[in-house]
This record gives structure tokens, C-alpha cells and sequence, in this order.
């Protein structure tokens, strides 16, 4: 029963699509639409195809995730810890959040030029754009889920004798961690969304270089390639992620939709 | 049945405000056999929580003397077991860890005595099981062998069958019964209902409220299992009723 529901659903949700594909396509065919600017979806898939065969798309996809990746590892793992750290420790908060807060407020389109200016247009500038985008969502989470611990606990805790390691063991890193893994999520999604930014700014390789690449070449089939690449990868980080709160998390007892 | 495990004497607390001070205790004299069972009862408000609090060593600002075992309660530990009156599980942790805790299940011992806690709080078939799943009886027991793994030479309680119904506080109430008599912990009690206390205590304290002090000690002195609509029982409930009910702290003297 689930299961004839669940694909009921996906059949609902595919008509809308559906549909703008099949008008795109006969609109192109008709000549209502320029093939230049809109390519029909059948010549994007050939795109694809062709572009998956020749391993040029593999190779393009595997350095921009290895960007996101250590931007991601290198930013929200500062994030975290710091989070933690101001979470836990007074005074770690009073020395770390007022400049965290006020960084927070840069919009980070703003700072791209200066990290090109800085580090040049090569791995460090994208990486380092990428890791700052990275920071904030998993330090705010990780902050706020150290300081949503219900103090109840503590005092468990404390009768039972917990040592310090195991405080933050047993009690802090469980109860934060709804919040760590939000934070984790958005962490990532802003990785994504960086890691274009930065390949959009200038690039030899990867996604972006790809798609700014086919620009100039008026190869605007690749371009919508590139798109639906970033969109595909983007959803299936974010779903990773969900598996990963639906494993760690099944002791919640909260509404869910 | 010689020897104290807990001793308190002269116990004075007051909760302070910028503008205020409130008298919470005063003087409370109470000692405890060991293997004894206790019960605190009072109006609302007047320090049960707080004394017990105190006692587990939760709360250090007071003054006067708490002796468990000879030596001054400095801070929480082991020794004092503590079943608050929600059941405090870890939400996140199944039954056997919330009872294993900061003990490692991989450890052959505490493996076994985990499994020993949870047969004789009676949760076989549920070791799996997280807080979610389990009704509130349920959890408060996983709390009572939390608190008993660690064997406490006394374990107070505070309320902690306060928010169930009254069917699964009754059993319960049996099984709180069975437990001391394998476990052999003093166990002090605060609670509201009058025969909770009779059918589980070989003391009664009564309390007495602004400032909380105790007026009257009652012995019960019936054998267990007690009956609880027999006329000793309904004699017990009128004499505790009664001493509830009067004004001065002389109606009966005491000794500690
Ligand atoms: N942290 C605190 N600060 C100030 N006053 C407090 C504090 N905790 C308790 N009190 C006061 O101390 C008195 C005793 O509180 P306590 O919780 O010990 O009562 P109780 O006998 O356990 O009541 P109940 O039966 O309702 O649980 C109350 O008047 C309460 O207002
Ligand atoms: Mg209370």
C-alpha cells in the first residue's frame, strides 16, 4: 500500500515537467523557440550523452566536487568546532561570536574580488570563498544546539558522575545533534552554491569553467548540461544528508509532516 | 537495621533574591537506618524537593550537617541515587544504554548487570526499546535501574510516580517494594499521596510549611505486603491525615 502511494505521488509530481519538457520540445520544433536559446531537451540529452561518453563531464565533475569537498571539510569543520567551542565555554563565546556575528554580515559575492586579488584566481581563492561559505550555517547550528541541551540532563548527568569527556559524549553531542546535522545540510548546500560562484569567477576546469566555457562558444545546450549537473548533485548531497538524519535520528519523537 | 546511613542535623536553607530571603527549611533533623524506608510528605512548597535536592548533594548552599556513611555530602555521586519525578532518560539512547549510561555494554560485567537491572525492574523484551516507545511506568523504571546499577547506599525519590495514573502507580508502588527488598537500599521518598507512603514506608515524615520544618514522625509498623483497606492501614491514613492538619509543630514530639 505505501509503495503504490509512494509512486502515485511521483507520477503527480512528474506531470508538471512533463509537461514543460513536451511544450519546449514542439515549441522548438515548430520554430516558436530559438534552438539557439533553447536548445529542445532531446539535443540537451544528446549533449549529456555525448559529453558522459567522452569522459569530459566525469573529469569536469570530479574536480568541482573535490572543490566543494575540502572547501566543505576545511569551513564547516572550523565551524563546528568553533561552534562547539562557544556553545560549551563562556568565555570561547565572548571571544569568538562578536566577530563571527559581524563577518556574518558580509555578503560573500562582496569578498570575491578580494580573494581574487589576494590568492589569484587559482585552488586557494576557491577554496577559501568555499570554506567561508561553509562556516556559518554549521558554527550558528552547532552553537545553538550546544545551548538547547535541556539542563534537566545536566543534572542526570551530574548524579551519575559523569566525567567531563563523557558529558560532552552522552549528553552534548546527542542533544546537539539535530541541530549539527541542519547545520551540516545548509553547510553544504552553501559549499554548492560557493563552488559556482567561484567556478563562474574564473576557472580552467570544473562545472562552472564548463558552462562559462560553452557561453562563449554559444553551446547552450552544455550550459543547461552544467545546470542540471549543479542541481543534481546539490539535491543528492542534500538527500545523503537526510538518510543520514533519518539513521542518527530515529530516537526523535517529533512531528514530521 | 543498627547502623545510619544518613544523618542530617540542623538544617537550615534559605533562597535568597536581590530584595528577598525566603526561609525554605529549618532545622530539619532526620536520620536514616540503613535498609530503612522513609517517606517525606507535605504541603506544596514546603522544601520536600529542596531537602532532597540537598541531600544528593544537587544543591551546596545551606547550613547544618548531611552525613552519609560518616562523611559530609560535598557533591552529587553514585552513592545517592536520584529518580526525579519526570523519568530524565535520554531521549536518544535505547533502554539498556540509558541504564549502562556512561558504562560501556561491551564490558562483559556491566553487561550482565545491566541485564540483572532489567529483569528485576521486569523490562525484559525491551532492552532495544527508546524512551518514545515505552509508556511512562515504563521509564521510570529504565530511571530506578539507572540509579540502582550504580548501587546507591540510599536512593531518594522525589515524587516519581506523581505523574502516573493511578492503576500503573499502584504497581508501581509493588514493584518499588520488591526492589528494596532485593536491593537493600535506604530509599527516602517525597510524596503527595498519603498511601503511597503507608504502603511503601517504615517512617513517615510530616512536614509543615513557611518556613518547612518537620512537625511529626509516624512509625508504620505493619507487615509487608501491606493491606491497603485494612483497618490498620485506614488508622495510619487518619493519624497521618491529622498530623498534616494541625497548626503547631508540638502536636507530637519526636525524636530523631
Ligand atoms: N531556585 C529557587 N529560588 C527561589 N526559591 C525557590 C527555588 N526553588 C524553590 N524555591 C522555593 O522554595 C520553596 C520550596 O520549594 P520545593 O520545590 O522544595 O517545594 P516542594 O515541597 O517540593 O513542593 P511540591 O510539593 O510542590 O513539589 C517554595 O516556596 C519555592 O518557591
Ligand atoms: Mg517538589
Amino acid at each position: 500500500m505505501p509503495a503504490k502511494e509512494r509512486t502515485k505521488r511521483l507520477l503527480l509530481g512528474l506531470i508538471i515537467p512533463i509537461l514543460v519538457l513536451a511544450v519546449w520540445q514542439v515549441a522548438v520544433m515548430a520554430h516558436l523557440l530559438s534552438e539557439n536559446l533553447f536548445p529542445p531537451p532531446t539535443s540537451i540529452l544528446q549533449d549529456f550523452y555525448e559529453m558522459l561518453v567522452s569522459g569530459e563531464l566525469t573529469h569536469h565533475l570530479g574536480i568541482s566536487v573535490m572543490r566543494a569537498m575540502i572547501g566543505f571539510i576545511v569551513g564547516g569543520g572550523l565551524g563546528l568546532f568553533f561552534g562547539l567551542m562557544s556553545g560549551l565555554y563562556k568565555r570561547a563565546e565572548e571571544l569568538v561570536d562578536p566577530t563571527v556575528q559581524m563577518m556574518r554580515t558580509v555578503p560573500l559575492l562582496a569578498v570575491t574580488p578580494l580573494f581574487i586579488l589576494w590568492f589569484g584566481f587559482g585552488e586557494l581563492s576557491k577554496i577559501l570563498l568555499i570554506a567561508m561559505g561553509a562556516f556559518f550555517p554549521l558554527y550558528v547550528n552547532a552553537f545553538l544546539g550546544v545551548r538547547n541541551v535541556d539542563s534537566k540532563l545536566f543534572d542526570v548527568a551530574r548524579v551519575l558522575e559523569f566525567s567531563r569527556l563523557h558529558q560532552l559524549t552522552k549528553v552534548v553531542l546527542p542533544a546537539a545533534m539535530p541541530n549539527i546535522l541542519l547545520g551540516v545540510r545548509l553547510s553544504l548546500s552553501t559549499a554548492w552554491l560557493c563552488l559556482v560562484v567561484a567556478e563562474l569567477m574564473g576557472a580552467d576546469q570544473g562545472i562552472g569553467f564548463l558552462i562559462q566555457d560553452a557561453r562563449s562558444y554559444m553551446r547552450t545546450g552544455v550550459v543547461f548540461v552544467g545546470i542540471i549537473i549543479f542541481a543534481l548533485v546539490g539535491k543528492l548531497t542534500d538527500s545523503l544528508v537526510r538518510i543520514l538524519e533519518a539513521r542518527l535520528l530515529q530516537w526523535r519523537d517529533s512531528y514530521r509532516g | 537495621m543498627a547502623t545510619t546511613a544518613l544523618e542530617i542535623s540542623h538544617l537550615n536553607k534559605s533562597f535568597r533574591t536581590a530584595t528577598t530571603v525566603t526561609h525554605v527549611l529549618e532545622d530539619i533533623r532526620l536520620s536514616l537506618k540503613q535498609q530503612e524506608f522513609v517517606s517525606i510528605i507535605g504541603p506544596s512548597g514546603c522544601g520536600k524537593s529542596t531537602l532532597l535536592k540537598i541531600v544528593a548533594g544537587l544543591d551546596a548552599d545551606y547550613e547544618g550537617v548531611v552525613l552519609l556513611n560518616g562523611t559530609d555530602v560535598t557533591g552529587p555521586s553514585k552513592e545517592k541515587g536520584f529518580i526525579f519525578q519526570e523519568h530524565r532518560l535520554f531521549p536518544w539512547a535505547t533502554v539498556e544504554k540509558n541504564i549502562a549510561a556512561d558504562l560501556s555494554l561491551k564490558d562483559p560485567k556491566v553487561r550482565s548487570r545491566v541485564d540483572e537491572m532489567i529483569e528485576l525492574v521486569r523490562l525484559q523484551g525491551f532492552e532495544k526499546a527508546y524512551p518514545k516507545q515505552i509508556s511512562g511506568g515504563m521509564s521510570q523504571r529504565v530511571a530506578i535501574a539507572r540509579a540502582l546499577l550504580r548501587n546507591p547506599q540510599v536512593l531518594l525519590l522525589d515524587e516519581p510516580f506523581g505523574a502516573l495514573d493511578a492503576f500503573t502507580r499502584n504497581h508501581m508502588q509493588e514493584s518499588l517494594l520488591e526492589i528494596w527488598r532485593q536491593n537493600q537500599t535506604s530509599m527516602l521518598l517525597v510524596t503527595h499521596d498519603i498511601d503511597e507512603a503507608i504502603f511503601l514506608s517504615n517512617r513517615i515524615v510530616v512536614m509543615d510549611a513557611k518556613p518547612g520544618r518537620i512537625k511529626a514522625i509516624i512509625s508504620v509498623d505493619l507487615n509487608y505486603p501491606r493491606n491497603r483497606v485494612g483497618g490498620a492501614f485506614q488508622q495510619l491514613r487518619t493519624q497521618v491525615l491529622s498530623a498534616l492538619n494541625h497548626k503547631e509543630a508540638d502536636v507530637v514530639g519526636y525524636d530523631i
